[in-house]
């Protein structure tokens, strides 16, 4: 057994039985509907701003930037103005491309060796893969909820979730990115159990957001599908959050805390945790920086002069075989 | 010690991490991949803190008695300072994209040289020391305490990465390892646990100018010992002046290639070129002073990079000339791209690169002030100013190594292979995963060139000899050039231990062996002495 992931694991089922009994034996809707949701909003965003400005504070001293393609030099050679960006708009292009799509784990490859040896690099695209479908499906569910957070409902969210709603299998219709969701993180929970590198240098910390996440589309699933909760509840328990009118309706079950308690937790936890990619990946030397040092001068806020050897010190000490060598002195 | 043989070393290589955990696993300082410790006196001569004798493999390191508080008190002082350091603790998902991608990783299958375990080994002791999370749940956040042993740890694996920055190509976030290395190694400078092939050099490059630390007449007897064998070579008779005020461009490249060979013919490739142009209006000094391109100041801390950086600017503005021109080196290149002008400009006593040839200004190189050799010979070649007969170089079957620094701190791909592919009739590149951006490093960067880790050093370049490989089986190529004196130095028992029968060069030697010299006698030989395409007997 993975010590690791057990840890993960064992606190997720804890914080689902804490919710589920919590509001099912002990009444704490109260708690889990309304005190901890706007703890946990409080919670996300003092943490994050305060993430965020402490790397703000940090300067950038010298412009580092990854080179991944041709520089731009002599006007015949084409330069790569996406991988070695001399313009701000390049930058913007590069970032857009991380950003959305994952630029750099694009290139990801397998390295095998055999005999010979013999070292083989082959395409490995299935991270790729999965870490844009679980991203984008995230996103696609975090603004279809929208819908319970506001009235009317904007037509561009009704609009993506009948898009997502394409596949009309029963009722209530399933929703793509709900399974898409679950199935990449499984998938990218296997990858850190299978991959023996993966799983070596993974820490508890790593799987606990894949399980929470996970149980929070798997209750989200379980109440549209099989719970069945009502959801005009739902809606006015998140108006009333929205409009600082906190209420707790009649009718949602223990489930539905459960999810919002999950969802809450994951908020909390975000701007403690490795999640912070989101804001980090911004704000990343090695990308968000043009690559044209010689040609603008970067300026180091905390320069300062440095102890030197002068050429007069130079020159100082060996004068003398200077002269001899024939080589021009400053001072005969 | 023999080193091992080829196959012994692969033998040792497993993917598969052991099943213990890795905090776990103490660290085991082993002969042959580690670098002896430096020299009291290199040290002390540049006033660095804990001059004394030491040996990592000894128990007793000799530290200061608050060593953990300086430790603790450097590590915040550079999250203050550095963003990228800072942000790199912070978002890593060990996803394990990057795991992979290191020569040290490929070459040895120790776990602790994937790129994102080796940052972890710094970032377990951030955790414990800097984020509520770790004050809070320690181990299983997966913080750890400083002690002895994680520093020796440190130690051993953050000199076992040559900083080239192949992992922050695949990091989604572009997290570079290299960044953190750089940081561990200030670190260690102030508990005085450097080196020595790091500390002696930049002792010597403090004091004379150079890391071999050559002395201003010796420098001058050295070139001049080449301009004689030129002379027996080509019958042209080439005049480089020294430290010579007035002259419009300052020529600065690495010391390596004044001292050992295969660079040396580099460095009379220099001297050649620079003569062909000289009746065309070029005025070039070489100095004494500032006789190093390198910087293992790079490799000891940001201030020592600068440090003995000052010096090009220096000696540019004491001479007065237009602008600098820089030799083939690597980290060199990065220092000069990514930090000189930060760090010691603005070099506003200098003027915008010209080609005194060609007239091409060098606009990517306006502030700076500084040109790459490769770069200024692509725009001759391009304009066609040398007349060359490339067929001397037929021969050779060439191949390309992308230098690590000049690859991914600058992004100069083309114009070496312009000026190859203007030289020589026969050049094939190594398979796409490993040059450019790909490109593997020689595995002796960051002044981990030393005799004692020779074991490291093979494994480390194991990737790269695989490729050359690759390409001698294909193509039969039986050269390879390079841009870098490190690599001059250190690919050839490289190529000697993995992919026998592959020589190493640097560009401007193959530039000038198909170089047509005015007033030149027949030539029959190369600078190597040996016989030309051709003229075999
Ligand atoms: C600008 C927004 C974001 C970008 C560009 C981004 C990008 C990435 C990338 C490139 C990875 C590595 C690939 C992988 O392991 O899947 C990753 C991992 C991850 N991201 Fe994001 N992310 C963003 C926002 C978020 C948010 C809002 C969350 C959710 C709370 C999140 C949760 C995760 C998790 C849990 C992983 C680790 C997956 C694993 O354990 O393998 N990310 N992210
Ligand atoms: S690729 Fe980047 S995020 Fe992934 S494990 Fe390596 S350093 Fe961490
Ligand atoms: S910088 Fe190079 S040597 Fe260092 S960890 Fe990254 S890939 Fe390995």
């Amino acid at each position: 057994m993975n010590v690791k992931y057990m840890f993960s694991l064992v606190a997720v089922i804890l914080l689902f039985l804490l919710a589920y009994i919590g509001v099912e034996a002990a009444g704490l809707q109260v708690l889990f509907g309304i005190v901890i949701p706007y703890a946990a909003i409080i919670i996300f965003i003092i943490g994050v701003v305060n993430r965020v400005i402490g790397w703000a504070r940090s300067p950038v001293p010298f412009r580092i930037p990854s080179t991944c393609g041709q520089q731009r030099s002599l006007p015949w050679i084409k330069s790569s103005e996406l991988d070695n960006p001399f313009t701000t708009p390049g930058v913007v292009a590069r970032m857009f491309l991380e950003v959305l799509f994952f630029r750099s784990l694009f290139r990801n490859t397998k390295t095998t060796i055999a005999e010979g040896p013999k070292i083989y690099f082959s395409i490995e695209m299935w991270l790729w893969l999965a870490a844009l479908a679980f991203h984008w499906s995230f996103l696609t569910v975090i603004v279809r909820h929208l819908r319970l957070f506001t009235e009317p409902v904007p037509f561009w969210i009704a609009l993506l979730e009948k898009a997502d709603g394409f596949f009309q299998v029963g009722v209530p219709g399933i929703f793509l990115s709900g399974l898409v969701l679950l199935a990449a993180v499984f998938y990218l929970f296997l990858r850190r159990v299978i991959i023996p590198q993966v799983n070596y240098v993974s820490l508890s910390q790593d799987f606990f957001p894949l399980f929470l996440i996970f149980g929070i589309a798997f209750t989200g699933i379980l109440m549209r599908h099989f719970a069945k909760i009502d959801v005009t509840g739902a809606k006015q328990l998140a108006m009333g959050l929205v409009t600082f009118h906190p209420t707790i309706p009649q009718g949602i079950g223990g489930i539905f805390y459960v999810h919002v308690f999950f969802v809450s937790v994951l908020l909390a936890y975000f701007p403690f945790s490795k999640l912070m990619h989101m804001g980090g990946i911004f704000m990343s030397p090695t990308r968000n920086l043009t690559c044209n040092t010689r040609a603008v001068r970067h300026i180091n806020p905390w320069n300062y002069p440095v102890e030197t050897h002068t050429y007069d010190e130079y020159e100082e000490e060996f004068r003398e075989k200077m002269i001899e060598a024939g080589l021009p002195v400053e001072k005969e | 010690m023999s080193d091992p043989k080829p196959n012994e070393l692969i033998e040792k290589i497993d993917y598969i991490p052991p099943q213990k955990g890795w905090m776990d696993v103490p660290v085991n300082i082993r002969k042959g991949m580690y670098c002896y410790a430096s020299n009291p006196k290199s040290v002390e001569y540049v006033h660095l803190p804990n001059a004394r004798a030491w040996n990592p493999i000894e128990e007793d390191w000799k530290l200061p008695d608050n060593w953990k508080e300086i430790v603790h008190t450097a590590f915040r002082d550079r999250l203050d300072r550095f963003r990228s350091f800072k942000v790199f603790m912070d978002i890593c998902v060990r996803c394990g994209a990057c795991a992979d991608k290191c020569h040290f990783f490929i070459g040895t299958g120790d776990p602790k040289n994937m790129p994102v375990l080796r940052a972890e080994l710094l970032r377990s002791v951030y955790r414990n020391d800097f984020t509520a999370a770790g004050k809070i749940l320690g181990k299983i956040a997966g913080a750890r305490e400083l002690t002895l042993d994680v520093l020796k740890e440190w130690w051993y694996y953050f000199f076992q990465c040559t900083e080239c920055r192949r992992c922050s190509v695949f990091c989604p976030y572009g997290i570079d390892t290299a960044e953190i290395t750089i940081m561990a190694r200030e670190i260690f400078n102030l508990l005085g646990l450097n080196i020595d092939w790091i500390a002696t050099p930049v002792a010597n490059c403090y004091r004379t100018g150079n890391h071999l630390g050559i002395q201003p007449h010796a420098f001058k007897e050295m070139i001049e010992f080449f301009v004689d064998d030129i002379e027996e070579k080509t019958g042209v008779k080439v005049d480089p002046s020294f430290n010579k005020k007035g002259a419009d461009i300052l020529f600065v490249t690495p010391s390596g290639d004044v001292f050992a060979d295969p660079g040396t013919y580099t460095a009379m490739g220099y001297l050649m070129l620079f003569h062909y142009l000289k009746e065309q209006g070029l005025n070039v000094t070489w100095s004494t002073y500032a006789s190093e391109g390198g910087n293992f100041g790079f490799f000891t801390s940001h201030e020592m990079m600068k440090r003995l950086n000052s010096k090009m600017y220096a000696e540019a503005k004491r001479l007065g000339v237009k602008w600098i021109l820089g030799g083939e080196c690597g980290h060199m290149w990065r220092v000069i791209n990514q930090y000189m002008d930060t760090m010691n400009g603005p070099a506003d006593f200098l003027e915008e690169p010209v080609s005194p040839i060609t007239g091409t200004k060098f606009t990517n190189a306006r502030s700076t002030k500084m040109v790459h050799i490769s770069e200024f010979t692509a725009d001759l070649l391009y304009h066609n100013k040398l007349k060359l007969d490339k067929s001397r170089n037929d021969n050779l079957i060439v191949t390309y190594h992308d230098s690590c620094n000049p690859a991914r701190g600058m992004g100069l791909f083309d114009e070496p292979r312009y000026v190859i592919n203007s030289v020589c009739n026969h050049f094939h590149d190594m398979p796409r995963n490993t040059i450019r951006e790909q490109t593997f490093c020689c595995g002796s960067g960051s002044g981990l060139n030393a005799g004692e880790d020779m074991e490291l050093r093979l494994c480390g370049g194991l990737p790269r000899a695989n490729a050359v490989k690759h390409v001698h089986d294909k193509f039969g190529v039986n050269m390879l050039a390079t841009i870098c004196a490190i690599d001059r130095a250190v690919l050839p028992p490289l190529m000697d231990y993995w992919v026998p029968g592959v020589g190493v060069t640097g560009l401007t030697e193959m530039v000038a062996n198909a170089l047509l010299m005015p007033g030149e006698a027949e030539r029959t030989t190369n600078l190597r002495g040996e016989p030309l395409s051709g003229m075999e007997e």
